[in-house]
């Protein structure tokens, strides 16, 4: 109900839904404190039992009103009542729950519950086996649970980003503020980010003067002096998430799911890089167990004083306190003022003495509540007697724990304090941050405020900046006053009774002790074994209390129990918000060449090559399939000639006094014995004598050189060439600059080539002037350019390269030129035909487990003195003449088929693994010789060449005869590509 | 016989505003890759310095001289932009890179938060000023980023990846602006 | 996590490579024989602590021998692994 005159909402009004029933609430009001001021109690269903559920909190750490915002493929499940700010049209529905929130049949569960404790699907559900994926899973994933994605593409905004700063300020509260206060005046580059819509954590909730105004004024004053400075950013709706290495922090901002969907990004998430931190957190309110403590208005005595104070909403009208400290009675005294009845404050010390116009129960406990879809009457006793008492709220407070969870990202452990009954972060457990507040276990205002400019000024030091002089405002300054108490036992608690410890989860004491009995002792087992801390809140209000009943039932104390490990995120993380921008086209750079426009209007399907787009095939009218296409364009160049985008092979330029001697290092054959305009096919190895990769490379100049890659491997071979230069060989005087980018290289190839090349030559070439592997400058069509003679085709052959800029023009002209003599372009189906007719390798035979030896190119390596791989490379493991080696395979009956990834067996053998021969690598159709042709791996392949293999793929069910032989099927003399 | 046409790396796909952020394709001129040799870096420096008024760049550093400018580039490397260089001969090791990278100017109030969703590095002016350049990252793609003005960068990528440098400039601005009209 | 690029400062993580233990830096003879070879191609240190490695920056093209500790995930600091090379050459020569 909301109560005139109290909290600091807006006036406004703003219609909102919740399960389809339209409600109004105030502008700044959370999901939670709307439905609150409605008198909604009931808003979910637990996991396990479906019990009835209300909200418990008004933070980030609510277990309980968990809503799906949203309709369609954007809903967002699980978003926590307690942060979600309404707006115009907000649309909230409850989760776990059929058919509706107060007629849920799974509540049948609860009756079940016996058959249902810790462990239970362990036990249950192990036989048969096989019902257990068929059966089982699926009914208790649809009975317990909590709220479902749309499983349709959201396409939502959202964003990421990366911010910097000296000191990053986690919690806005009474310490964080006067933190960032400090640093802000000191000069320090500042971002205070809190997870709130507004900056003052407990002091907007509390009734307190602080430097003799109210609280939230003081928070306003002070918020708009930082605001004032240009060196503090002010990051709300913000929760820092993570503490990551060297000072990077995650946090997740709600950017804009505080208002109707639009443009701007749902949520971004935040790589913060941090000189310093200082964690000013705050601290969580704990409930204690007690039988029946969950129903539908039970809640934290801190929460109903934020609803009242801030929001002007009571959650009752005749409210009961129950608590183990001092806090609850502030609950008390401010909903008197407000005119709420109090109808009892049960404090479990026997020494609790009034301190307002209400009763107050001192040395007595809450021992069982009533009431169907929420709180009806409560259940108190004092000594051994027990009465009734009618209240439609509870608000429970068994104490705070620092929320220290941050500061065990990076495997700190927090020590147990006895005097806090808490647990406090142990100093120095995240490099560069210094805690400060409740957080820090510090728990009166005038003392959080004080630490705040502790923690700032030592912070500060650490940046070698001066603190300045920060007066600490009057505040108030109580002693925590506590008495350990965390469920509550003895006379008139009926022993069947379940004291809840986890409300997301349904985990209450006796899972913890059934945990301890089955000897789940260890309290990492017994998470897992109870889920006790799992699922969105990750345990925030329950864990503590968890532990000191786990303490108790294995009769150790609480520190030798030990907490479990607290992981990043602190608070639930949307994928959505840590892959964005990688949907789609974010997701990988599309890497196009300057042909890739004339190539897609001519209808060619293009294929990924790494990141780069390359053509398939260029379809003809009539062609209906793939190797229509690809047949014609083998022909093409075989027969007249073709021309092809070969951009995407990596290219290198190498200068330097000392670039032959490099290229000797690099390569397993020589290259300074290549003379000037020519071009030499060069193996590069690994150090441990395996293939690396192939290609080209030219010396254009005494000291220049041009490499080419394969376009998979550009990138490591740079990376490589960079390694052999610094780390290996930086006393050679080379420089190496990749020039893929800069050059526009296109293959013609064919019988026609050169006179295809000629009509865009300003000089024609004849083969004296540009023989098989020569190359040189040229001019093409009044541009610089580059030829070079070689192929991969196995026809006559060259490269032409012009500045990049040109690229689009000169690919328009060869490809119509080419045309006119009845050739044209092909793609990458009609390449790799035409390189396996030849038997030429690609990184498909390279594949990362082949030596020279195995290619056969193993003179190569023998001659050389030193280079990487040579030493490796003798081993005699690698030389085996056993190894398999490179063949070329050819189906024995006509029509045979052939399959990349089959495995290759002697005739009769039985095709297992025991039998294995080889394998087979790559497969054309050869429309050059009317048969299926394939390179492949086979043992003692060289020397096998005419014998009979069985092909047999698993796989693809097939089995054809193949007849070894050599990996050269096309040409093999060569004379084609001589011209 | 025909003649060939360039075509600048951005062609087509700029320039595009959005809301107070513009990108605008920059005319480079020719680009020129300099590595000095062993031992030359002050010889490069002396004939840089003779020939076009401008020394070798620090690291991180781009200089510039009426419409020839010197921009670090990597270990040991800078891009002359606007000339050709001449005399460097023997001295280091020179590659053209002209039409190599798509080299885009952004601007506006605003670009620096722009930036801060792609890139990885403190671009705010009180550290990354005028002057300033980094070789790093924006989204996947290797960039090197140049801060031209107080409301300006120069962004330089491969060339190949022009129309994925523009989208996600353009989806980071097109967040930022949306953001700002929240209020 | 963040590296020290010894050229362009310090640097997130995800603009560099890992690249090799910094005994690559010791790249033995090419006829140091069998033991030397396997211990510089295979055999790995696995420490709990202190270690170095080198990682390429991406961005620049610089690869650095960084100081860093597997336990704490602390980065010490970094080099040039064009010196730290030339550094052993020239020792090496001391020695001999």
């Amino acid at each position: 109900m909301r109560i005139d005159g109290h909290g600091r909402t807006g006036t406004r009004t703003v219609s909102f839904t919740f399960d389809g029933k339209s409600y109004e609430g105030r502008e700044g009001d959370t999901l939670a404190s709307a439905l609150l001021a409605n008198g909604v109690r009931l808003v979910g269903r637990s996991f396990k039992y479906h019990r009835p559920r209300g909200i418990l909190t008004a933070g980030s750490e609510e277990p309980n009103a968990l809503v799906t915002i949203g309709k369609g493929a954007a809903r967002v499940p699980n978003v926590r009542a307690t942060q979600q700010e309404i707006f115009p049209g907000l649309a909230a529905s409850s989760q776990n729950r059929w058919p509706s929130l107060s007629h849920d049949v799974m509540a049948v569960n609860d009756v079940a519950a016996p058959f249902l404790g810790a462990g239970f699907y362990y036990k249950t559900f192990m036989w048969p086996r096989k019902f257990w994926e068929g059966l089982y899973e699926p009914i208790i994933r649809r009975a317990a649970g909590l709220g479902a994605l749309s499983g349709k593409s959201n396409d939502e905004p959202y964003e990421k980003a990366f911010a910097f700063c000296d000191l990053l300020v986690i919690g806005a509260g009474p310490a964080g503020l006067m933190a960032a206060l400090t640093a802000g005046r000191a000069g320090a580059d500042v971002i205070l980010a809190d997870e709130d819509l507004q900056m003052g954590g407990r002091l907007l909730a509390e009734v307190e003067d602080v430097d003799g105004v109210e609280a939230h004024e003081w928070v306003s004053e002070t918020l708009a002096e930082l605001a004032a400075m240009p060196n503090v950013r002010m990051m709300t709706r913000t929760t820092v998430t993570g503490a990551y290495d060297q000072g990077t922090f995650g946090a997740l901002e709600r950017v804009s799911l505080h208002a109707a969907p639009g443009e701007a990004p749902r949520e971004c998430f935040w790589r913060i890089v941090a000189k310093g931190s200082i964690l000013c957190a705050g601290a969580l309110e704990r409930p204690i167990a007690f039988p029946n403590n969950d129903r539908p208005g039970v809640m934290m005595a801190g929460a109903v004083r934020s609803y009242l104070n801030r929001w002007g909403v009571s959650p009752g009208m005749r409210v009961a306190v129950f608590g183990n400290n001092d806090d609850a009675h502030r609950t008390a005294r401010d909903l008197a003022a407000a005119g709420v009845s109090i109808v009892a404050v049960v404090d479990s010390r026997e020494d609790a003495a009034p301190k307002g116009d209400f009763p107050v129960f001192a040395g007595s406990h809450v021992v069982d509540t009533a009431g169907r879809l929420g709180l009806e009457h409560i259940t108190i006793r004092t000594g051994e007697h027990t009465r009734n008492i009618r209240a439609d709220c509870l608000a429970i407070s068994g104490g705070w724990n620092p929320t220290v969870h941050l500061t065990c990202h990076m495997n700190g452990r927090p020590v147990w304090d006895e005097q806090l009954l808490s647990f406090v972060p142990r100093p120095g457990s995240i490099p560069g941050m210094v805690v400060a507040g409740a957080a820090n276990g510090v728990m009166s205002t005038r003392s959080c405020l004080t630490d705040g400019v502790r923690a700032a000024t030592e912070a500060l030091q650490a940046l070698d900046l001066a603190a300045p002089d920060v007066a600490v405002p009057e505040a108030e300054d109580r002693a925590y006053a506590i008495e350990a108490l965390w469920s509550v036992d003895g006379p008139r608690v009926k022993p069947s009774a379940r004291k809840w410890l986890d409300f997301q989860n349904d985990v209450h004491v006796k899972d913890i002790k059934l945990a301890a009995q089955e000897n789940f002792a260890s309290v990492e087992h017994m998470k897992r074994y109870t889920t006790q801390g799992m699922a969105t809140d990750q345990g925030k209000s329950s864990n503590v209390a968890a532990l000191a009943v786990l303490a108790d039932a294995t009769g150790r104390g609480i520190p030798e129990t030990g907490t479990t490990t607290f992981r990043p995120p602190y608070v639930p993380v949307s994928i959505a918000a840590m892959g964005a921008g990688s949907q789609g086209m974010g997701f990988a750079p599309q890497r196009l060449t300057t042909s890739h426009g004339p190539t897609v209007a001519s209808g060619a399907p293009m294929i990924e090559a790494g990141l780069w787009y390359r053509p398939s095939y260029f379809p003809k009218p009539g062609e209906t399939t793939w190797q229509q296409s690809c047949d014609r364009e083998v022909a093409m160049v075989r027969n007249s000639v073709g021309v092809c985008d070969v951009s995407t092979l990596g290219k290198i330029d190498i200068q330097g006094p000392d670039a032959a001697a490099f290229l000797d290092f690099v390569y397993a054959n020589t290259f300074s014995t290549l003379k000037v305009g020519r071009v030499r096919y060069g193996l590069m190895l690994r150090e441990d004598g395996h293939v690396m990769d192939d290609g080209t490379t030219a010396r254009l100049g005494e000291t220049h050189y041009v490499m080419t890659t394969t376009t998979a491997a550009a990138g490591l071979v740079m990376r490589h060439l960079d390694f052999v230069a610094q780390v290996l060989r930086p006393d050679l005087d080379v420089q190496v600059v990749s020039v893929t980018e800069s050059w526009a290289q296109f293959s013609v190839a064919g019988p026609r080539a050169r006179e295809l090349l000629n009509t865009v030559l300003d000089q024609p070439i004849d083969d004296t002037a540009m023989p098989y592997m020569g190359c040189g400058p040229v001019q093409v069509s009044g541009v610089p350019g580059r030829l070079f003679r070689i192929s991969f085709s196995g026809e006559m052959a060259y490269e032409v390269a012009v500045p990049v800029g040109y690229g689009e023009s000169l690919y328009r002209l060869l490809a119509a030129q080419a045309e006119v003599m009845g050739g044209g372009p092909y793609g990458m189906e009609a390449l790799n035909v035409l390189r396996i007719e030849k038997g030429f390798i690609t990184h498909a035979e390279i594949h990362g487990r082949t030596t020279a030896f195995d290619i056969g190119m193993d003179r190569m390596v023998r001659l050389k003195k030193d280079c990487i791989g040579q030493a490796a490379s003798r081993r005699p493991g690698l030389l085996d003449e056993d190894r398999e080696q490179l063949v070329g395979l050819k189906p024995v009956h006509a029509g045979g088929k052939l399959t990349a990834g089959a495995h290759l067996f002697e005739q009769t053998a039985e095709a297992v693994r025991e039998n294995d021969q080889g394998y087979v690598t790559s497969v054309a159709p050869s429309p050059t010789l009317g048969h299926m042709i394939a390179l492949g791996f086979l043992k003692r392949g060289r020397a096998r060449h005419g014998e009979v293999v069985r092909l047999v793929d698993h796989l693809r069910d097939v089995e054809t005869l193949c007849e070894v032989c050599d990996p050269v099927f096309f040409d093999p003399e060569g004379g084609r590509l001589r011209g | 016989m025909a003649r060939l046409i360039a075509k600048s790396a951005l062609m087509g796909l700029l320039p595009v505003t959005v809301g107070g952020i513009s990108l605008t394709e920059v005319e480079t001129g020719p680009v020129t890759s300099i590595a000095p040799f062993k031992g030359q870096s002050r010889a490069v420096s002396a004939v840089l310095k003779e020939r076009v008024g401008l020394r070798f760049p620090p690291v991180n550093r781009a200089v510039a001289a009426g419409d020839v400018r010197l921009i670090w580039a990597g270990k040991g490397r800078a891009l002359m932009l606007g000339a050709k260089p001449e005399g460097l001969e023997g001295l280091a090791a020179m590659t053209d890179q002209t039409g190599a990278n798509a080299v885009l100017r952004i601007e506006g109030e605003a670009v620096e938060d722009v930036l801060a969703r792609l890139i990885p590095m403190d671009l705010r002016s009180t550290v990354f000023k005028t002057g300033h350049t980094a070789r790093t990252m924006l989204a996947h793609m290797q960039v090197s980023v140049t801060r031209v003005g107080a409301d300006a960068f120069e962004i330089m990528a491969m060339r190949s990846m022009a129309g994925t440098l523009v989208h996600d400039l353009e989806q980071a601005a097109k967040g930022v602006m949306a953001r700002r009209a929240l209020g | 996590m963040r590296i020290p690029c010894p050229v362009c400062g310090v640097r997130d993580r995800r603009e560099f490579t890992w690249g090799a233990d910094a005994l690559a830096l010791d790249r033995p003879a090419v006829d140091a024989g069998e033991v030397a070879w396997d211990d510089y191609l295979h055999n790995r240190e696995n420490p709990a602590g202190p270690t170095r490695d080198l990682w390429y920056h991406d961005a620049c093209g610089t690869w650095a021998v960084v100081d860093r500790d597997t336990v704490t995930h602390a980065v010490h600091g970094s080099s040039l692994a064009e010196t730290a090379r030339a550094g052993k050459a020239a020792a090496g020569k001391g020695r001999a």
